[in-house]
């Protein structure tokens, strides 16, 4: 906040010569600020903020664009037909209410496994870890968040899947092995996001706790987790916005059947999979189906930024 | 050598502390302290930044155990058992000594969870005790007329003196035998230091309080003892040079360095 | 001594009194606290290990599986066969190629939208809706960008499946990332190196290109970086949008196959998979560079 009044007021100071420029001539002339400096001035500015605002026209675009891409779906395929069970499109059923289950199936259970993982890491790291050690896994943790989804969903396809189908029986194809994908995966988004939560807290707090004679789990699931609730909240949302918009690794993993799933190691397939396994082929109908989906997950994921923004305006709040 | 001026004998004290030495990491902080706090009177810490005095003061409750790379030679008997011995457990020891910090901490909880804190932390859970305790912990803390109304409120939202304050009554919550109080009043305004004093009159006959202090008038008027601390050159340990009465040691320093600072030529 | 803060010592040795008697009441715990303590902290402990085994598992597993298919010829070699046998250099000039259209595109973009959020904005209604639009820019499901780039880019631009349409694609996911990054290294230079070039008389625009832009220099290069490895991991945007077919990229227009497009039909057709190991490995390693390398420049330019 105060750094931006302080902007203002920066802008003001550039802004005052020209103003002194065009009242009465004093003695010594004081338009230090040529006209065209000042043109230049405000002509780099405009440019700055076209840039700035290009992501606004970016995001308004993406939305406008795949909704007219969508735009039968309203019209011609029908909302009773779109928000229905059976997605079948070479017979004209269009409904997407298996793979949205399909797709909550496996983010569920990616953030059941996922989150206490990466939120149990990130409390290693700030609460319990010498520095030493905290110097070792950071950077692994780093690391772990730029291996690109590929890769996770090649592993999970060449390891995680025959391990789950030993398990279970079966091919190994589904929510199950998608879960284990998955939460390797967002592990790295909750707990950088619960680490930046966890650090921003006061150390007086646990130094106060420590002092009151509470052990060190006492202070963390006393003191310092209450504190960074929001933050928590935060990181698992964003985790939860990666794995329903993850594609690739899914894709490779689910056994792509859209149908409401039987069992956690049945196949099933969810609505970025469906999108990507169908995009090579589709048209007509069938494509603007997939255009409907990816309307939907643009709203899941804006919805969920929303969130995010409304749980850090009541985290500076208090 | 440190000089000493009418010192508390062991037998009249709450801490006695031989020889003792403290490092950070390779840093000797510390070395050869040898001091009795006297028990239920108010003894004054004093020196100039960087003598050691907040460090000796954080060994008293093993805070420094928090720090990597600490370590400390000698010994610090509390009621005569020393609080560095195999098995002492420090959580154990935190239940006894409390601390006050010189940045007013409550927790960002509701003022009633900041005092019932501590008695939930021993096992405390009947609503009536709690309610108990935190009413006359903020009493004796002089707290309870100024937020009684209001004990759901965030103990955040209070003006920095009464934060400590509600510090102090979360201490209090818990009946420590020993108060430690790091530069208490330094980060709060004049009105709440003359209330934060007073309080520590008050609590003085049944409490050993220790209180380190930047500010020489609130040694003098406050304490029953002060040490000086000093660190003569610095990368070299600093140590414990003048202790005794407090009346002896700010009207007659024996040591130059004392009086030199207790004069205000340095620190 | 006020007078509201004064209570008699009577009342004092009363409260407490009463405050050692509902302590006293204080039962104790069925787990001792220690023992508690030393499994929760085991938990914590077991939760990072888990964390950190993965990691390695996954790496060394590549590493291991990949290491003996990695050769010359497999690096610099034409696909053969059903593209599954021979080596991948296409994929990797393609990898390259739309990268760097990428960034070149995006980065200055980028740069001067961050210039604007931290020297320019005034808080306000407009700016929280851009970052707004950043964040949710930042959250779009990978495959509605590569479903939008292929609307517009592909077919209503008519820039087909290429290098091109794939680059604008990526772009846009780049720019939240690097727009991100380059205004918290703007926003991390000093207030008083500002006041001293103001102080000189500079304008608004020399004070931004002279002093903050080079003093945040290292910073901002850390996240394009960041933004690079992004890029180059990146499947579902380029998927529908620069294609699948092999080809040797020369203009901007031509079509290719990237090393992730590459890794996922090699790993989907399931014919090679050495090739899929191999390919898998290398894609890793120049990510992992990458982002080693970000960490060494943003720890240089601390």
């Amino acid at each position: 906040m105060a750094s931006e009044n302080l902007n203002a007021a920066e802008q003001a100071e550039v802004e005052q010569p020209a103003a002194a420029e065009s009242a009465a001539p004093r003695k010594r002339d004081l338009a230090l600020v040529s006209r065209s400096t000042y043109m230049k001035e405000k002509a780099l500015q405009y440019l700055f903020f076209a840039c700035a605002f290009l992501a606004v026209v970016t995001v308004v675009l993406i939305f406008a664009f795949t909704m007219m891409q969508a735009a039968p779906v309203f019209t011609d395929i029908g909302l009773a037909n779109f928000f229905s069970l059976t997605w079948a499109p070479t017979e004209g059923h269009y409904g997407i209410l298996s793979l949205a289950a399909g797709t909550a199936l496996v983010t569920v259970g990616a953030l059941v496994l996922g989150v206490p993982l990466g939120v149990g890491t990130a409390v290693y790291l700030t609460e319990i870890a010498s520095a030493r050690v905290r110097a070792l896994i950071s950077p692994a943790v780093d690391l772990l968040a730029g291996i690109p989804s590929i890769i996770y969903g090649f592993f999970g396809m060449v390891i995680i899947r025959p391990f789950v189908a030993e398990i279970t029986g079966g091919l190994g194809f589904g929510a199950l092995t998608a879960w284990f994908v998955l939460a390797i995966m967002i592990v790295p988004t909750i707990t950088t996001l619960t680490i930046d939560a966890l650090n921003s807290i006061p150390m007086g707090i646990r130094e106060a706790s420590f002092a009151m004679g509470a052990t060190k789990w006492q202070t963390i699931y006393k003191v310092v987790l209450p504190a960074a609730k929001f933050g928590i909240v935060d990181a698992v949302v964003l985790g939860m916005g990666r794995a329903i918009g993850e594609t690739m690794a899914v894709l490779m993993v689910v056994g792509n059947a859209p149908v409401i799933p039987e069992s956690i190691s049945s196949p099933v397939s969810t609505l970025t999979s469906q999108i990507a396994l169908d995009m090579s082929y589709s048209s007509g109908l069938h494509r603007t189906a997939l255009f409907g989906m990816g309307v939907v997950l643009f709203i899941v994921s804006a919805s969920l930024v929303g969130v995010v923004r409304l749980l850090s305006k009541m985290r500076k709040k208090g | 050598m440190t000089v000493y001026r009418n010192a508390p004998e062991p037998a009249q004290s709450a801490i006695t502390v031989s020889d003792f030495n403290f490092w950070y990491g390779d840093f000797h902080a510390l070395t050869d302290v040898n001091l009795n706090i006297a028990k239920n009177k108010i003894t004054a810490f004093i020196g100039p930044s960087g003598c050691g005095k907040s460090t000796f003061l954080r060994c008293m409750n093993r805070m420094n155990d928090l720090i990597e790379g600490t370590r400390n030679e000698g010994t610090m008997e509390l009621d005569g058992a020393n609080i560095y011995a195999e098995g002492v457990d420090p959580v154990d020891l935190r239940r006894r000594v409390g601390m006050i910090f010189q940045q007013p901490n409550p927790f960002p909880k509701s003022i009633y969870e900041n005092v019932a804190f501590g008695p939930r932390l021993q096992g405390v859970t009947s609503k009536s005790d709690l309610d108990d305790i935190v009413e006359e912990s903020l009493k004796r803390a002089n707290l309870w007329k100024e937020v009684s109304g209001q004990l759901g409120k965030d103990g955040l939202a209070l003006s920095g003196g009464q934060q400590q304050r509600l510090c102090i009554a979360r201490v209090l919550a818990v009946q420590p035998d020993v108060l430690l109080m790091d530069e208490p009043c330094s980060a709060i305004d004049p009105t709440s230091v003359q209330k934060v004093e007073d309080l520590m009159a008050e609590l003085a006959p049944e409490m050993t309080i220790i209180i380190v202090t930047h500010n020489m008038q609130q040694a003098a008027r406050i304490s029953d003892h002060t040490a000086f601390f000093l660190q003569e050159v610095a990368g070299e340990p600093a140590t414990l040079i003048e202790y005794g009465e407090t009346d002896a040691i700010f009207t007659s320093p024996m040591d130059k360095r004392t009086e030199d600072y207790i004069t205000g030529r340095f620190g | 001594m006020t007078e509201n803060t004064h209570n008699s010592s009577a009342e004092n040795i009363i409260s407490a009194q009463r405050i050692k008697r509902a302590l006293a009441n204080g039962k104790s715990e069925r787990i001792s606290k220690n023992t508690s303590n030393a499994i929760m902290l085991g938990v914590f402990r077991v939760a990072a290990a888990i964390t950190t085994l993965v990691l390695i598992a996954i790496i060394a597993y590549v590493v291991i599986n990949g290491l003996p298919h990695i050769s010359l010829d497999f690096i610099f070699g034409w696909p053969e066969g059903v593209n599954a046998e021979g080596g991948i250099w296409p994929t990797i000039v393609s990898t390259v190629y739309v990268t760097a259209l990428a960034m070149l595109i995006c980065t200055p973009i980028a740069v001067l939208a961050a210039v604007y959020l931290a020297e320019y904005a005034k808080q306000g209604r407009l700016v929280n809706i851009i970052r707004y639009a950043a964040d949710t820019l930042a959250s779009v499901p990978s495959i509605v960008m590569g479903l939008f780039g292929y609307a517009l880019f592909v077919e209503a631009m008519g820039l087909g499946l290429s290098m091109f349409s794939a680059a604008m694609a990526l772009a846009l996911l780049m720019l939240p990332i690097i727009m991100r990054t380059t205004e918290e290294a703007i926003r991390a230079v000093p207030r008083y190196i500002r006041w001293g070039a103001y102080g000189l008389g500079a304008t608004k625009w020399q004070v931004v290109s002279r002093i903050v832009l080079p003093s945040a220099f290292g910073r901002i290069a850390t996240g394009i970086v960041l933004g690079i490895g992004r890029a180059i991991g990146e499947t579902a945007v380029v998927l529908y949008t620069m294609g699948q077919a092999i080809n040797m990229p020369i203009s901007p227009l031509d079509s290719g196959r990237p090393m992730t497009v590459h890794l996922y039909l090699l790993a989907n057709d399931g014919i090679n998979m050495n090739a899929a190991y191999g390919t898998a490995l290398l894609l890793m390693a120049i990510i992992l560079a990458f982002n080693l390398f970000a960490r060494w420049l943003s720890r240089k330019s601390k």
